[in-house]
């Protein structure tokens, strides 16, 4: 199977905002899924369906279908569902504990044995391409840590459970150019064995690192398709006013 | 015309009465705020002098107290007996009592208190969270003395239904009502502490995919400990400061013990004890309860320093 996340129909309110609007959308298996539009269209509260989060949210509600790798997610466990699908958030959001712990915190929750740990950390920490940077300062305060490496480590945090699918909203955001680019870099060599959906406001950043991009506009996906199209040769005419910036 | 001008001869003289009068609230604004501002450094002055005299009298009459009592007979010896003869002034069993009262309303109040804080803080919705707070908010402002009439007509008979050897004032009463009493300090702050742990460490917890169990003890209750321990440290002086309920609910005997069933005294039910009796003013018997409050003065202070450097050392810097 190529399809890792198919939704139909996805509807999503929180109370009576009607935040997502009959969403369909099909992201394939090792590739990078981009999902652009304007502030507030809903690109967050999307991938925020993926792996249930909003599901804590007072008041959120949602109709439709989400096939994750064909299996429905309403029938799936919340906790094991978030197992499977990484997110990496806006603002890096280490724990307050040692670079150590951040990583070992969710293979412990899930019950790996001690003596793993330590390996795992380390894998987690290379795969991130954080390793070199941190290898003689496991025990420091994550807090200590640069923006983007605090990023990095968020990304060997979600590594470390062992996901199939990771999802990365605006990742870079918060970030300066260098660490930005890094993150983009890690990104394409994450994607030979993870499926990855990232919201980004940066058109060079979707252009450059997804295979495909869906344009969201007040709740809708206005367009999905392969990125060079998009970018190239937009169908719709409000893609183009948001990819050339003439949007409001 | 002659309306005219004198219409217009009025002009300037308006604006200039318009402008008089802003000048004017200027001013009045200005005296005001800093009749404002005097006035609310008089009440700090007030309390704060207040402050200074107390603990000069305090320190006085201590001072003047050791000049017939040994220091060392009064912080080493075990009977007091300053009231009767021979006279006996070691303050250890109200020390005792205090520390008695205090530990048993600890064991009852910290699990209770953090349990429900957990509950309030990561469990209950946004409802029943606003609904319960007021309400514990609430409680922590009963008069203490309504908490002693409780635990001598409901505590106390429980215990005594069970264990019927317990004294009638008993230790064990007044402890289960003082941690009563301080439960909603503890929860109510720890849950404080709590809910200012940022929504973004929860939710990055989430998404590994932690259970709501995972995130309260693993995540919230460490990010949030050192505003749960300060919490601990003033709900112990609070106890150890409770005087009407203790005095109530756990008598007036001075005793060296660990049975939670028999009386015994704090240092705050015997101070109590001392003023409302009829000690004559001046004697050393009265000055007993200068160097008793010294003590518990002392105590109290030392829990609040050590409530604060908690909240400094364990500070955990997120963001
Ligand atoms: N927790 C919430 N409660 C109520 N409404 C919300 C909440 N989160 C988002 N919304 C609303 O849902 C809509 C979509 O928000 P969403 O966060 O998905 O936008 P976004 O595309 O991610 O925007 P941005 O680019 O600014 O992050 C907005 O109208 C927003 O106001
Ligand atoms: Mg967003």
């Amino acid at each position: 199977m190529t399809e890792a996340i198919h939704t139909t129909n996805l509807n999503a309110w929180y109370g009576k905002t009607h935040a997502l609007k009959n969403i369909d959308m099909t992201v394939e298996n090792n590739k990078i899924t981009a999902i652009i539009g304007p502030s507030g269209c809903g690109k967050s509260t999307f991938i925020r369906c993926l792996n249930r989060m909003n599901d804590l949210i007072d008041g959120f509600s949602t109709e439709g279908e989400i096939l994750i790798r064909g299996k429905d997610i309403k029938d799936t466990d919340p906790v094991a569902l978030r197992k499977k699908i990484g997110m990496v958030f806006q603002k890096p959001n280490p724990f307050p504990k040692s670079i150590y712990e951040n990583i070992a915190y969710g293979p412990r929750i899930h019950g790996i044995n001690k003596r793993e740990l330590d390996s795992i950390v380390e894998s987690s920490l290379k795969k991130a391409a954080l390793w070199n940077e941190v290898k003689d300062r496991l025990n420091d305060n994550a807090m200590e840590l640069s923006g983007g490496q605090q990023q990095r480590l968020c990304i060997a945090r979600a590594l470390a459970v062992g996901p199939e699918i990771i999802l990365f909203d605006e990742p870079c955001s918060a970030l300066d150019p260098i660490s930005a680019s890094k993150i983009e870099d890690l990104m394409i060599d994450l994607k030979e064995k993870y499926t990855i959906v990232i919201v980004t406001h940066n058109m060079q950043q979707a252009a450059r690192v997804s295979d495909s991009t869906a344009f969201f506009l007040m709740g809708e996906m206005i367009e999905f398709g392969d990125t060079k199209q998009i970018f190239k040769k937009p169908r719709e005419k409000s893609t183009e006013d948001y990819i050339t910036g003439r949007f409001g | 015309m002659d309306r005219l001008r004198i219409q217009r001869g009025h002009i300037p003289y308006l604006s200039e009465f318009f402008h008089s009068i802003k000048l004017d609230r200027l001013r009045m604004q200005r005296i005001r705020e800093l009749a404002i501002e005097k006035a609310l450094f008089l009440c700090a002055l007030v309390s704060v002098l207040t402050t200074i005299g107390i603990v000069l009298v305090l320190i006085f009459e201590t001072l003047s107290f050791f000049e017939e009592v040994p220091i060392l007979e009064f912080l080493t010896g075990t009977t007091w007996a300053p009231t009767y003869r021979p006279q006996h002034f070691g303050v250890l069993p109200l020390i005792n009592g205090t520390i008695m009262i205090a530990a048993g309303a600890a064991v009852i109040a910290i699990p209770l208190g953090i349990a429900s804080s957990v509950y309030l803080s990561e469990y209950a919705s946004a409802k029943v969270r606003q609904t319960v707070k007021p309400v514990l908010e609430i409680l922590a402002g009963i008069p203490t003395v309504v908490y002693g009439y409780f635990a001598i007509s409901f505590i106390t008979p429980l215990i005594r239904e069970f264990i019927p050897d317990a004294n009638i004032f008993n230790a064990a009463s007044a402890s289960i009502v003082v941690g009563i009493m301080i439960l909603p300090m503890v929860s109510s702050l720890s849950e404080d502490a709590m809910r200012s742990v940022p929504r973004s460490l929860r939710e990055g917890a989430y998404a590994l995919g932690s259970t709501r169990f995972d995130v309260s003890t693993k995540i919230v209750v460490p990010a949030a400990l050192s505003g749960i321990l300060a919490s601990f440290v003033l709900a112990i002086s609070r106890a150890v400061g409770e005087t009407m309920a203790v005095t109530l609910a756990a008598g007036a005997t001075p005793k060296m013990t660990l049975n939670f069933f028999e009386s015994i005294q704090t240092m705050t039910a015997y101070i109590v004890q001392v003023s409302l009796g009829d000690t004559p003013h001046g004697s050393i018997e009265y000055q007993t309860i200068f160097a008793v409050g010294m003590v518990l003065f002392i105590m109290t202070l030392l829990m609040n320093i050590v409530s604060m450097w908690i909240k400094e050392r364990y500070r955990e810097v997120y963001s």
